[in-house]
């Protein structure tokens, strides 16, 4: 789970991360109350949406004034910023973050990851802060520094120091650096992390150290402890129909051909995908039923597929172990009597209870394609499209 | 014995009275699978499916001579349940529980390092199906009579796809010694080519299916690894060639992660680097069977 600026900004805070003030505003007049709440006589009005580069797609302004401020706060509120990172359709805009402009003197890149390969904690520094850091990876790796944690002891002092001459900061401000980076460090464990980056991590001109910008991620499967993250979950920047499926057990990928899918389990959903290319065609979208299915979640997962009006034909694929064929022809049968279903149906069941499922769909005498294997329920539902 | 398991293998189940726990051991008993009793804390002493349940994993093994353990215990407690089983001296534990955090895996996978490599203990999952020999035991939620038994070792990070290929080569009648998930999890407790060393050392297994997805360093690992040390052959399948970047079905990719790879983790990049490995890369996932039957035919 992502969450925005201010927010990671706000719970970095919390351990002892130093950051600029700033105010949220959601609408032009808060915005410019928060400037002037805020003094001085320059802030920046940040777009808050699940991206980065936003600065490049308009999304962070600095102002002069609060009337500018205003302004700023007008056009970007209910736009849609499109970034590098968030394709054509972009994110919504609805909060704005005020920020005091900061002087800076330098600046550095700071990120904590979790590497699945060493299965570690990892800390990455650069001395060049604000680029693209896979670019900067990508080009000149070594200017990137990586220190793993042990996660028997966790982040100890020399490697927080390690980290700090990686970034390059002077020695008058190498103590306030440290103390960052534990920090950090610190809301990564405690809050189930698996991102924190601060891009630029800078030093202003007073020798202060401030994380300037802030992302944070979370696993979403550690969630249940930590109820005050959770809770900062924006659904205004996740895809609504991602979301409706979540709320009913699903998962849900939107694509952009007109075969409707529902799989179960993510593999099988990546090879029916492949299939289906193969065969010609092209998935508009991918809906995973998930472990254990009930006749009920197969008869809604039907309804959200179908609830894309790119579907031209709904692909049933499903190898059922954990799952039982009879209750999904059951969530078929079901689905198919109660809705308006203007689109031929292909559906392939194998594994557990298979055959009663074949019965099911047999007895109900419905107007569905039945296949036996993967790629002739591929080849039937690219062909029933044209039909 | 195969690889992991055989028919002698004792085998406990933590989670045992548990809704999912009960219906599944229900299964593994009536494929034959050999097992003996089963963890529940609070509930030692009683019996589950005319077996004893114990409040520990160490006095499960203690009265049992367990070697074995599944686990069917929910998320936040399954890291610490996978811990227990590793202190208490099992050799093999499946877990199956899927949504365990990773900071808890990563901990877990910490704990078991304290043992020496010979006295480790064996995880596979979590989040996968489980493992099967076919014909002798089956630790997992699989559909046991889509295998049968034979000479082609399975590995897979999906479950459903290991049954894909499974039923494929029952339909030629091909056979499966040991097909063995791994899960779809950032963490697993045994990689790829972990179950690649274990298929080479297997004298019942004479050629391998290995079956990838987009993601994570496992199968660039495990193609050079089969290029240095494996005599047996290989063919590899990775699923999602054509799905869009980054967007992995039902799996979080992040996008600063991808500072950390230093091979290719794209579908299409693996399959590059299984190929320039010498491994036989399955162009579709409708030719398992087929592919397998060239393979075991030319050998």
């Amino acid at each position: 789970m992502d969450i925005h600026e201010y927010q990671a900004k706000g719970l970095l805070a919390e351990f002892g991360v130093a950051i600029p003030r700033g105010g949220l505003a959601y609408s032009p007049e808060q915005a410019s109350y928060r400037a002037h709440e805020l003094g001085g006589e320059r802030w920046v009005v940040k777009a808050q949406a699940h991206t980065g580069a936003r600065g490049k797609a308009g999304g962070v302004v600095v102002c002069d004034s609060e009337q500018q401020v205003a302004e700023v706060a007008q056009k970007l509120l209910g736009r849609r910023l499109v970034t590098e990172q968030t394709g054509p359709a972009g994110k919504g805009v609805y909060r704005l973050y005020i920020e005091e402009a900061t002087d800076i003197d330098s600046e550095y890149y700071f990120g904590i990851l979790l590497d699945r390969a060493r299965e570690q904690v990892v800390l990455v520094a650069s001395a060049e802060g604000g680029v693209e850091i896979e670019q900067l990876a990508a080009e000149r790796p070594e200017a990137i520094s990586r220190v793993y944690v042990e996660p028997a002891v966790g982040l100890q002092p020399f490697q927080a120091r390690e980290v700090a001459f990686a970034l390059g900061v002077p020695a008058s401000a190498m103590q306030r650096a440290v103390k960052l980076i534990y920090s950090a460090y610190r809301a990564f464990r405690d809050r189930d992390a698996t991102m924190v980056e601060i891009n630029p991590l800078v030093l202003t001109g007073s020798g202060r150290i401030l994380a300037l910008d802030a992302k944070m991620s979370f696993d979403d499967n550690a969630l249940f402890r930590h109820p005050d993250v959770a809770e900062l979950r924006d659904k205004s920047q996740e895809d609504p129909r991602e979301m409706q499926a979540a709320d009913r057990g699903l998962s849900y990928v939107g694509l952009d051909g007109d075969i409707g899918c529902i799989i179960n389990g993510a593999g099988l959903a990546m090879a029916t995908m492949d299939m289906i290319e193969h065969a010609g065609g092209a998935p508009a979208n991918l809906l995973d039923i998930g472990g254990g299915a009930s006749p009920e979640r197969v008869a809604k997962a039907f309804r959200l597929v179908l609830s894309d009006a790119k579907v031209r034909t709904v692909l049933v694929n499903i190898f059922a172990g954990i799952n039982r064929c009879d209750w999904v022809a059951e969530g078929v049968v079901q689905a198919l009597q109660t809705l308006d279903v203007p689109v031929p149906v292909v559906v392939r069941l194998s594994g557990t209870n298979a055959e009663q499922g074949r019965r099911i769909l047999d007895q109900a005498d419905l107007q569905v394609i039945t296949a036996n294997t993967l790629a002739e329920a591929a080849a039937k539902a690219v062909a029933a499209r044209g039909a | 014995m195969s690889v992991l398991i055989d028919e002698n293998t004792r085998i406990i189940v933590q989670g045992f009275t548990g809704r999912i726990g009960t219906f599944h051991s229900r299964q593994m008993i009536d494929y034959g699978s050999k097992v003996v009793g089963g963890v529940t804390p609070g509930k030692g002493g009683e019996r589950h499916l005319g077996r004893p349940v114990f409040d520990t994993v160490k006095a499960a093994v203690r009265e049992t001579g367990a070697e074995a353990s599944i686990v069917f215990v929910p998320p936040p407690f399954a890291g610490d349940a996978i811990m227990e089983a590793a202190d208490a001296g099992i050799r093999v534990c499946v877990c199956i529980t899927d949504g365990i955090p990773a900071q808890d895996m990563m901990r877990v996978k910490r704990y078991m390092r304290r043992y020496p490599r010979e006295r480790r203990m064996r995880l596979a999952g979590p989040n996968c199906a489980g493992v099967i020999s076919p014909g002798k035991a089956m630790m997992g939620i699989m559909p046991g009579h889509i295998y049968m038994p034979g000479p082609v070792g399975i590995v897979a990070r999906s479950g459903t796809l290991g049954y894909e290929a499974a039923a494929q080569m029952k339909a030629l009648d091909i056979g499966v010694s040991t097909s063995w998930g791994i899960g779809g999890d950032p963490l697993s407790g045994s990689s790829l080519r972990d179950a690649l060393e274990a298929f080479e050392n297997d004298p019942e297994t004479e050629a391998v299916v290995m079956i990838g997805e987009p993601g994570g360093p496992q199968e660039a690992e495990a193609a050079h690894w089969a290029q240095a040390q494996m005599s047996k052959p290989v063919l590899g399948y990775i699923a999602g060639r054509t799905a869009p970047r980054g967007r992995a079905v039902g799996r979080s990719m992040g996008c600063a992660g991808a500072i950390l790879s230093a091979e290719g983790e794209s579908a299409a990049e693996k399959i590059a680097i299984l190929r320039d490995c010498g491994i036989s890369v399955i162009e579709r996932p409708s030719e398992f069977g087929t592919r397998v039957a060239e393979v075991l035919g030319a050998a």
